[in-house]
């Protein structure tokens, strides 16, 4: 392997990574509150298709990306109704979501259907871009993945310092102490939730104005499940979630490029690893309840209201 | 959701169908396993019903349900279409084949044609077209274009029909240039935009500067557009998404056989035929080629696409010998059908294997 292909390798696992950081972050925000939105694929649909249909008008891609997040947040928003407000079964409301979404974001695109636009471009920092290896991979990204990594910064920041993450945590661990000391856990998780749904349509919007410029119906392909299972393999930590999303991206674009030198090894076997892995740590996880409370947001995925 | 869209769709159709004309018009009806689009294999079967209603008017009647899935659905959609008087229904993917032939024994008055399949009835015809030709001769094009010798090709599959075009987009460029590598990358999956690109931007860093895919997304074109290197389209004409580095694109044409099929219906001559026709007549051809390619490129891929159309020249004409260095075609010999459809192995040139 040559050192240009070792950029090339970075610089697509990057890019390959970015809708899988931008989604799971989002949805451990919202996971870390007790809320376990199953809805990313509908989410990320519903952003991709608003997301490129606002671009195609306005001929503004970061309007594009503004809606993308809009089109999230609304969609998140029906989620939230029914299963917060309404205390029903979340991993059901979830998959009704992705179904809904599906459908919602076909419909409304079915005239865009292949259409195209100018895609997101690349900042060229200039001569930092030419630093052998790490350049192109660092510096000649588009501004999407420099807002992802802002965006991991400041949700590893809020986690870890701030008086806010305590709450998110709080309302996710054990809601009822929480609110007897007086947070507002309903809001706490509305809020998670309306953040999850702004990533997922901004990753949703990654992709159908960045990544590939046009629209298709089901065009995130499954990524929004990748992002869950990625929650789950970083077992909850920020930090993880990072390594998790170019761990992937890596693995999905390997095949690709091994193939291209010829060597055979099943594509299909090698598309199977995020999923490997993730049952790993699942395993390794619980195989000490002790261990995975560490982890785990107790209260996650249970409805909870306040007359408790 | 994708139900109440299709439903939907029905629910139009059948509207369309119960304002009847005095003149009785023949009634076409067509299944699309995808959206109709603005490129790509439905898009082309789409435009084929647009010229139906072009050639004859009023005196045909068309109706499409789009997106239907492969499977159950299509057999509800199918009996649906039948039950509402269609004479000759096209069913467009090749996941609907038992189903065409479920539904057409139930109805054994509707006309229904299947694309891409080989199981017939008395009522049930099939269709396809001879693409090879047109992947060998835009296998020229790019042979002439490129630079470093070495052609991207994205596979969905490893099935015979993707393997012949494989083989046939290597032994076009080769013809021009026998130095000619064509590297294969498998993505397992008929339509993921993100996959093809990928697998696109990973070959054009592996001195790739021409770029092919048998897949349904133009994101390779896109990614080849935004590199600087050349993409050969598939299904339909795909400049719009790279003015710059489309070169040309194998195209299927349906207008002129579905047009022959309706007027046998109306002759009343219709009956169950097996057509796998090519650039001859029309049902497979090329993309006008980019306005950078040199003229005398143009010229000799014009001289070679009318030689196919006369039948003086076989894509596949021996000696042929496979990625093993082992004969198996004799020179002079062209290949059978029966050893074209069934085509697993690739042919000298290509790089990669086949899982």
């Amino acid at each position: 392997m040559d050192l240009d292909l070792l950029t090339n390798i970075l610089y697509l696992t990057i890019r390959t990574g970015t809708p899988l950081l931008l989604v799971a972050l989002g949805e451990l925000v919202c996971e870390k509150s007790g809320v376990l939105n199953l809805g990313q694929e509908g989410m990320m649909l519903m952003g991709a298709v608003v997301g490129f249909i606002a671009a195609f008008y306005s001929g503004n891609v970061y309007l594009g990306f503004a809606m993308a997040a809009c089109a999230g947040i609304a969609m998140s928003l029906v989620f939230g109704f029914v299963a917060v407000t309404l205390n029903a079964n979340q991993v059901a409301t979830g998959l009704a979501l992705t179904i809904f979404g599906t459908g919602l974001s076909a419909f409304i695109g079915a005239s865009f259907e292949g259409k195209t636009i100018t895609a997101l471009p690349t900042l060229a920092v200039g001569f930092v871009e030419t630093i052998p290896l790490i350049g192109r991979p660092l510096f000649a990204q588009d501004a999407m993945v420099y807002f992802s990594w802002i965006l991991f910064i400041a949700i590893y920041l809020f986690f870890k310092q701030g008086r806010g993450g305590l709450k998110v945590r709080a309302a996710g661990e054990n809601p009822t102490v929480g609110s007897n000391l007086g947070l507002p856990v309903l809001k706490i998780r509305y809020l998670s939730i309306m953040f999850g749904g702004a990533m997922a349509g901004l990753a949703g919007g990654y992709l159908s104005l960045a990544y590939t410029p046009l629209w298709t119906e089901n065009m995130t392909a499954g990524r929004g499940w990748i992002a869950l299972a990625l929650v789950v393999f970083a077992s909850w930590r920020v930090g993880r979630i990072m390594l998790g999303a170019y761990l992937f991206g890596f693995a999905s674009i390997m095949h690709l490029v091994l193939q291209g030198f010829g060597l055979s090894i099943s594509s299909n076997l090698l598309a199977t690893l995020p999923y490997v892995a993730t049952i790993v740590v699942l395993v390794f996880l619980s195989k000490n309840i002790e261990r995975l409370k560490q982890f785990e947001p107790m209260a996650l995925g249970k409805p909870w209201h306040k007359t408790h | 959701m994708k139900k109440a869209i299709t439903t939907l769709g029905l629910a139009l159709g059948l509207t369309a169908a119960t304002s009847a004309l005095a003149a009785d018009p023949v009634k076409v009806g067509f299944i699309y396993v995808s959206p109709t689009g603005e490129a790509g294999w439905t898009y082309q079967h789409d435009e084929g019903r647009k010229n139906l209603e072009a050639v004859f008017g009023d005196k045909v009647e068309t109706t499409f349900v789009e997106n239907v899935p492969e499977g159950a659905d299509a057999e509800r959609v199918l009996t649906q279409l039948a039950k509402s008087g269609h004479d000759l229904i096209f069913t467009t993917s090749f996941g609907y084949m038992n189903a065409t032939l479920k539904v057409a024994k139930k109805f054994p008055n509707v006309k229904f044609e299947h694309a891409s399949g080989y199981k017939r009835d008395t009522n049930v015809a099939t269709y396809f077209d001879r693409i090879y030709e047109g992947r060998y001769l835009s296998g020229v094009v790019a042979g002439r274009m490129t630079k470093t010798d070495t052609i991207g090709y994205i596979g969905a599959f490893p099935i015979p029909e993707v393997i012949r075009g494989i083989n046939a987009f290597t032994l076009g460029a080769q013809s021009v240039n026998p130095d000619i590598k064509v590297k294969v990358i498998w993505v397992n999956t008929w339509f993921d935009p993100s996959k093809e690109r990928e697998a696109a931007e990973t070959m054009i860093n592996q001195n790739v500067d021409v770029i092919t895919f048998h897949t349904d997304s133009p994101a390779a074109v896109q990614a080849a557009e935004e590199a600087g290197v050349y993409a050969v389209g598939y299904h339909s004409d795909m400049s719009a998404y790279g003015p710059k580095s489309h070169l040309t694109a194998a195209v299927h044409n349906w207008n002129d056989y579905y047009v022959s099929r309706v007027q046998a219906v109306m002759d009343g001559t219709w009956s169950s035929t097996d057509t796998w026709e090519g650039i001859a007549s029309n049902m497979t051809n090329i993309a006008p080629i980019n306005a950078s390619v040199p003229a005398d490129v143009i010229a000799e891929v014009e001289a070679l696409k009318a030689k196919i159309a006369s039948g003086e020249m076989h894509p596949f004409t021996g000696p042929l010998t496979n990625q093993a260095g082992e004969s198996v075609l004799a020179e002079g010999e062209v290949m059978s059908d029966g050893d074209l459809l069934g085509m697993n192995y690739y042919v000298a040139g290509v790089e990669g294997k086949l899982e």
